[in-house]
């Protein structure tokens, strides 16, 4: 039974699926004793392979709804976030809600948690995305910002009640001790076993979305995304496919958060603000909206960056130090959105195209002076 | 019945009309019933008439400020269709640029009242030129692409700024002295408890002329006129000779302009701070959105409201939610009124 | 009581039920009438054609019997229910649809995906059997692809399957968009202007397609400036101006019509070459 349509994104899955196997091996052996992070200068650490995943699975999504459906989000970081914040209330504080207190040891607890918050998410997206998603271009861009950015206080002062009557949040520290997965008794800790859960969850989400999207459902989004009235004509309920395709994308970035939050073993308000939800979709945008594989390409490439002016800004930047980070990181996203709108991976797809007509423009020309 | 009197039977009871009865008392219930909640949750921490006073007063000023982010707003979305995420980005330069070259060595021996005011004339310029400069390297090389291109693109430019300001001026947060006692001491006035900066008065009066100069600006002058032009039909503008391009620089110059004015003018009230811009920003677009976007004087409408309420809202609940009342009516503004706050039901959308 | 011209000698006493009917239906857009207490019906099996200078309002009628629009007042019957106030999309699955004045082809889709969006209707895989790929995605998957290769072949495009659809020729794109409404498999095919744009030779094809359609029972409503192909192509036509029906019968009678030559046919320039504000008013 083939597992997705196309060979070929098959045999990319398979590249992607024996890359991650390979570093993570490489990261568990230490041939020669050097690890991951020292194949790059220690710039990309396996920490940073680590949060790739994550991050993958969260703008893969953004990747559907956006790209595909056509349907702008920059409040994705509050799903993102609501998934963490299930995760982490119920695995530390679950007696506030009158839970016994046993479950949070309970190896089975998180795993159980990590469904109740996709499913929390899906529903509070479905809620939410109803009544939204009838607006279109800027002012839905506008209601996803302003909704993100009111998810992301309610985080910040821990939903409107005093920290010292019902904490929930933990306000901006946010909330410690999140306990580790395991599986029975198998702790997925250290990083390199938690490393391979990750990627695990994080090629589920592109083949999965791979799949949807070359499917009747992704025809429709597609559809949506051209022209909605022709869609409607051809017996597409857009509202309602709209709506799931949003759902779909905020489950993706629930299970990311509830991943977040047990990689980190704490959660803090920071990551899911507006400037969160920003960096979401400029990963999308650069990695290119209109292909899956823009997904994983644009984390990795953003994470990378950032990770490489932390790590050698100041030397780049004689005494500036780190603080170039955002200036170098804001005219990258420019030039990329100026020359390649269409992200890197249709440059990429692009590439061969611009050598022939490079090589080709010669001939033409001598053709129209003879 | 012929024909004709059905129709004109139905122009008379077309629904809009008793819709229109039904909105009026649906808007009368909901504000009603939000002024009744302030007033509980305002007498829990019992307050009087002239808390409310000091609140709304505060909220006046943040929403003058508002009001002028808005119209930057509003001028570029009009001349170019682009939503300018730096707009807020112009507002902190203006403060930040205002701060040092007031502070700057070389004007150490002029007196503080030229001194200021120089450094207000330069910095306003100087924003202005990043402005135009912006446009041009950012928008213009751009300008056929996507609005979500485009969107990416001022957040970008957006970034960059923050970014600057945060190496040119770390994270401290600096001051401006006040206008009119030239010193970090702002004279107040007081009625009862009820205390007004002479600052505010200031961010009022600056407000109102800068408003007043642009009205003038797009009423009778050429280049203003030429803009308005481009923003009711571009295509036809660029057949009257208008170069759109060119509008484009001049629309983001203006924004940028009035940003640095509110963010210059409200430097001695706060404390400009490298990332002051972002909320600003923000709730100059909520109050842009209030307005309809297109609508300069129902912007500034907007900006004042919005500045009120959310002053009200935080007053009476927590001030560490005030920014959430501004999100809340922006989705509400989007959902219920696209058209803005005062603009007419729009016409179904042609096919 | 009504000053609408009852309709010509031909439906008169037709006894079959009508595929769709549109009664007393009229369209207000901000004080301006645009549509004015339309009566007709539409015979299963016919090719019905409504003609009218522009702005009579031919368009808006079929947004709204295809749903984008709700009538200020009036009813819509089809299949001898209420349709008017429906959603677009419940409207094309009861088994209206239609094509656009404007080409709207779904951009970034090839013409192949383009034909198989229009066999959503027949389909029902969803989100979840879509994402794992489950037997009935994959089994529906390999019929719409067949299905779409059918009809692509039918109307001559397969060769131009695998091509992205709005980088097609207009008279191919014009030819694919109908091919697309077909895949709905539609009682009802509407069609605004087919025609325009196209050059002699690819507009006889069109034609012959049609016909051929609706000899295979799909029943056909169209809007249509180029007057030759109506009075060839129609059964029956339906005549508007400014909003309102002026006359309606087969095309002989039409064109004998004393208020229509008056009004219309009289002014041939008026319907064959539409004066440029207007076509940029409504593109």
């Amino acid at each position: 039974m083939r597992l997705l349509r196309s060979h070929r994104n098959e045999a990319s899955l398979a590249t992607l699926a024996l890359v991650v196997l390979a570093l993570g091996l490489f990261e568990v052996l230490q041939p020669g004793g050097r690890d991951v992070a020292s194949l790059t200068g220690d710039v990309v650490t396996f920490n940073t392979l680590v949060r790739i995943g994550i991050l993958t699975i969260v703008v893969v999504g953004l990747n559907v709804l956006m790209g595909y459906a056509g349907q702008v989000s920059l409040g994705q970081a509050a799903f993102y976030g609501l998934g963490a914040y299930v995760s982490g209330i119920f695995t530390t504080r679950a007696e506030v809600f009158g839970l016994p207190g046993g479950l949070e040891g309970a190896w089975w607890w998180p795993w159980l948690l990590m469904g109740v918050g996709m499913a929390f998410t899906g529903l509070f997206a479905y809620l939410v995305g109803r009544p939204i998603l009838r607006l279109k271009g800027h002012y839905l861009a506008m209601a996803t910002l302003g909704l993100g950015i009111m998810v992301y206080i309610l985080f910040r002062e821990n939903f409107g009640f005093r920290t010292s009557t019902v904490n929930l949040t933990g306000g901006f520290d946010g909330l410690f001790d999140i306990p580790r997965l395991r599986l029975g008794s198998w702790e997925l800790w250290p990083i390199t076993r938690y490393y391979f859960l990750v990627w695990l969850a994080a090629l589920a989400s592109i083949a999965v979305a791979l799949n949807l999207v070359h499917s009747r459902v992704g025809r429709a989004l597609r559809a949506i995304h051209g022209s909605e009235v022709a869609a409607e004509a051809m017996a597409v309920d857009t509202a309602e496919f709209k709506v799931r395709a949003l759902v779909f994308s905020a489950m993706l970035a629930s299970l990311a958060g509830s991943l977040y939050a047990h990689f980190q073993a704490a959660v803090s308000p920071g990551p899911f603000s507006f400037i969160g939800s920003l960096e979401l979709v400029v990963m999308a945008a650069v990695g290119g909206l209109r292909n899956v594989w823009g997904a994983p390409l644009g984390v990795a490439l953003i994470l990378a960056i950032e990770e490489f002016l932390r790590a050698k800004g100041h030397e780049l930047f004689a005494g500036i130090g780190s603080e170039a980070e955002p200036v170098v990181f804001g005219i990258i996203l420019v030039l990329i959105m100026i020359f390649l709108p269409e992200g890197l991976t249709d440059g990429l797809r692009r590439l061969p195209r611009l050598w022939q007509r490079r090589s080709g423009t010669p001939a033409a020309s001598s053709e129209v002076t003879s | 019945m012929s024909v004709d009197a059905e129709v004109q039977q139905f122009l008379r009871k077309r629904r809009p009309a008793h819709q229109a009865r039904g909105q009026q008392i649906a808007w009368a219930g909901v504000t009603l019933a939000l002024l009744a909640a302030i007033l509980y949750l305002g007498s829990q921490k019992n307050f009087g008439p002239l808390q409310y006073a000091q609140l709304v007063l505060d909220g006046l000023r943040g929403g003058t400020i508002y009001a002028l982010i808005a119209l930057g707003f509003v001028t570029v979305f009009n001349v170019t269709g682009i939503i300018n995420f730096a707009q807020g980005g112009f507002v902190m330069l203006g403060a930040m640029l205002a701060v040092t070259i007031n502070d700057w060595g070389a004007l150490a021996q002029w007196s503080p009242g030229p001194r200021l005011a120089a450094a207000v004339l330069a910095a306003v310029l100087a924003t202005t030129l990043i402005g135009v400069l912006v446009e041009r390297l950012t928008i213009y090389p751009a300008r056929n692409a996507e609005p979500l291109t485009l969107i990416i693109i001022t957040v970008g430019v957006y970034i960059v700024m923050q970014g600057v300001a945060l190496i040119v001026w770390g994270t401290d947060a600096y001051s401006l002295p006040a206008f009119t006692t030239l010193a970090m001491r702002d004279r107040t006035f007081r009625l009862g408890t009820v205390i007004v900066k002479a600052q505010s008065f200031w961010i009022w009066g600056v407000t109102g002329v800068t408003m007043a100069v642009l009205y003038y600006f797009f009423e009778h002058t050429m280049w203003g006129r030429a803009l308005r032009a481009c923003s009711v039909n571009r295509l036809a503008a660029r057949l009257m000779g208008i170069r759109p391009d060119r509008m484009s620089m001049l629309a983001f110059g203006l924004a940028a302009a009035m940003g640095a004015i509110g963010g210059i003018v409200l430097a001695p009230a706060t404390r400009p701070v490298y990332d002051m811009g972002l909320s600003l920003g923000l709730k100059g677009f909520v109050a842009a959105i209030m307005g309809g976007l297109v609508n300069p004087p129902a912007a500034v409408v907007g900006g004042i409201l919005l500045g009120i309420i959310e002053n009200v809202g935080a007053g009476v609940t927590r001030a560490g939610i005030k920014d959430i009342f501004s999100f809340i009516i922006l989705i509400w503004v989007l959902l219920f009124r696209p058209q803005g706050l005062f603009g007419r039901q729009q016409t179904v959308e042609k096919v | 009581m009504s000053a609408l011209p009852g309709p010509l000698a031909s439906t008169e006493g037709v006894e079959t039920p009508p595929l769709l009917e549109v009664r007393g239906v009229s369209m207000v857009f901000g004080g301006l009438l645009a549509l004015n207490n339309v009566h007709t019906r539409v015979l299963p099996g016919q090719i019905k054609a409504i003609i009218g200078p522009n702005g009579a309002g031919k368009t808006t009628l079929f947004n709204i019997v295809t749903g984008i629009y709700a009538p200020t007042q009036g009813e819509v019957f089809f299949k001898g229910e209420p349709i008017q106030g429906l959603k677009p999309h419940a409207i094309a699955a009861r088994g209206i649809t239609r094509t656009f004045q404007t080409i709207r082809l779904f951009h970034g889709m090839t013409a192949l995906e383009n034909v198989m969006v229009g066999l959503h209707r027949h389909t029902r895989a969803g989100f979840i059997h879509a994402a794992l790929r489950l037997p009935l995605a994959r089994h529906e998957e390999r019929r719409m692809r067949e299905q779409a290769m059918d009809l692509l072949d039918r109307v001559g495009l397969a060769h131009v399957a695998e091509e992205e659809a709005t980088h097609l020729p207009f008279g191919v794109q014009r030819v694919l968009e109908v091919a697309r409404a077909l895949a709905t498999r539609p009682d009802l095919l509407i069609l605004d202007e087919p025609a325009s744009g196209l050059n002699e030779s690819e507009g006889r094809r069109l034609m012959a397609l049609l016909r051929e359609i609706r000899d295979e029972g799909t029943t056909i409503l169209l809007v249509e400036h180029d007057m030759e192909l109506v009075m060839e192509l129609a059964e029956e036509i339906l005549v508007l101006v400014y909003g309102t029906p002026i006359a309606e019968g087969p095309p002989a009678a039409i064109r004998r019509h004393p208020e229509v030559i008056a009004a219309y046919l009289g002014d041939e320039e008026l319907f064959v070459e539409p004066s440029l504000g207007r076509r940029m008013q409504e593109a």
